[in-house]
């Protein structure tokens, strides 16, 4: 399988990190977990780890940006961390980094998502 | 010293999204004897991915039957690479160039792909015809001055 994803929660976060490669095969895979999960009432935001991730292509802009829209609808925020020179490349090319939370760390992340989310 | 070097290849496959990574490996395998940087290389596999990507979601509508054609050529810096399809073609070229414009935002698509392919290559040209099946071809050429030494 060449995208596996692990995930914990902290308060409301759903911490997800994501391992492998996000395309058009292997997004769905992850959209359906993540999708999932978020339905559960006690979770509002989301931090996605991809300090495993090693590749991704715009596939994997269009499932995050899915979240994202899932996410506001709960009031929730949505966070980034761990990314790769050219993971940060193409997500500056989408423009969500205008409306995502970025850590360079889950724990840079995690204390950013937590300042934004009050 | 002064290397001249020639060298195609020619890749078909089904429409299977399984078969983006393979597409992937196989040109960056191919490319190799180039000595890329990593960022090349990725530049590379990520326009594979985005045109491959397109010829199953739109050229054949996500049908698994249709055949993904690749030729890469190599002549010494510069890597040309054709992706062709045989499915639906373009109806609105002009549009389907449009940075964000996707024909079918029900399947979360970005509508990035030519965007990605027109930034990390030199050239992206597309052709197609309705009916018939698209074209993409790209071409970058990569820092000589790695490539002599091989």
């Amino acid at each position: 399988m060449s995208l596996q994803a692990t995930s914990a929660e902290q308060g409301d976060i759903l911490i997800v990190k994501v391992t492998g490669e996000l395309d058009h095969h292997t997004a769905p895979i992850i959209k359906d977990f993540l999708e999932t999960e978020m339905t559960k009432p006690h979770l509002r935001h989301l931090l996605l780890n991809f300090e495993q991730l090693e590749f991704m292509d715009s596939s994997g802009i269009g499932m995050i940006l899915g979240r994202y829209k899932q996410v506001v609808q709960k009031g929730g925020k949505m966070g980034i961390c761990g990314l790769h020179p050219a993971i940060h490349r193409l997500l500056e090319m989408s423009g969500l980094f205008k409306i995502l939370i970025v850590g360079d760390d889950e724990r840079h992340a995690l204390s950013r998502l937590e300042v934004m989310a009050r | 010293m002064n290397q001249t070097t020639h060298n195609r290849m020619e890749l078909s496959f089904l429409s299977l999204s399984s078969n983006e990574a393979f597409a992937r490996i196989s040109v960056a395998a191919f490319i190799s004897r180039l000595n890329p940087t990593l960022d090349e290389l990725t530049d590379i596999k990520t326009v594979i991915s985005e045109a491959v990507t397109n010829s199953i979601i739109h050229g054949y509508d996500n049908r698994e039957d249709g055949w993904i054609r690749i030729v890469t050529v190599i002549q010494d810096d510069l890597i040309e690479i054709e992706i062709a399809d045989q499915g639906r073609g373009i109806d609105n070229l002009e549009l389907a160039r449009q940075p964000m414009y996707t024909s079918k935002p029900e399947l979360e698509r970005s509508g990035m792909g030519f965007t990605i392919m027109e930034n990390f290559m030199d050239e992206c040209h597309v052709t197609s015809v309705p009916g018939e099946g698209t074209t993409v071809l790209l071409k970058k050429r990569i820092e000589q001055t790695r490539a002599i030494f091989n």
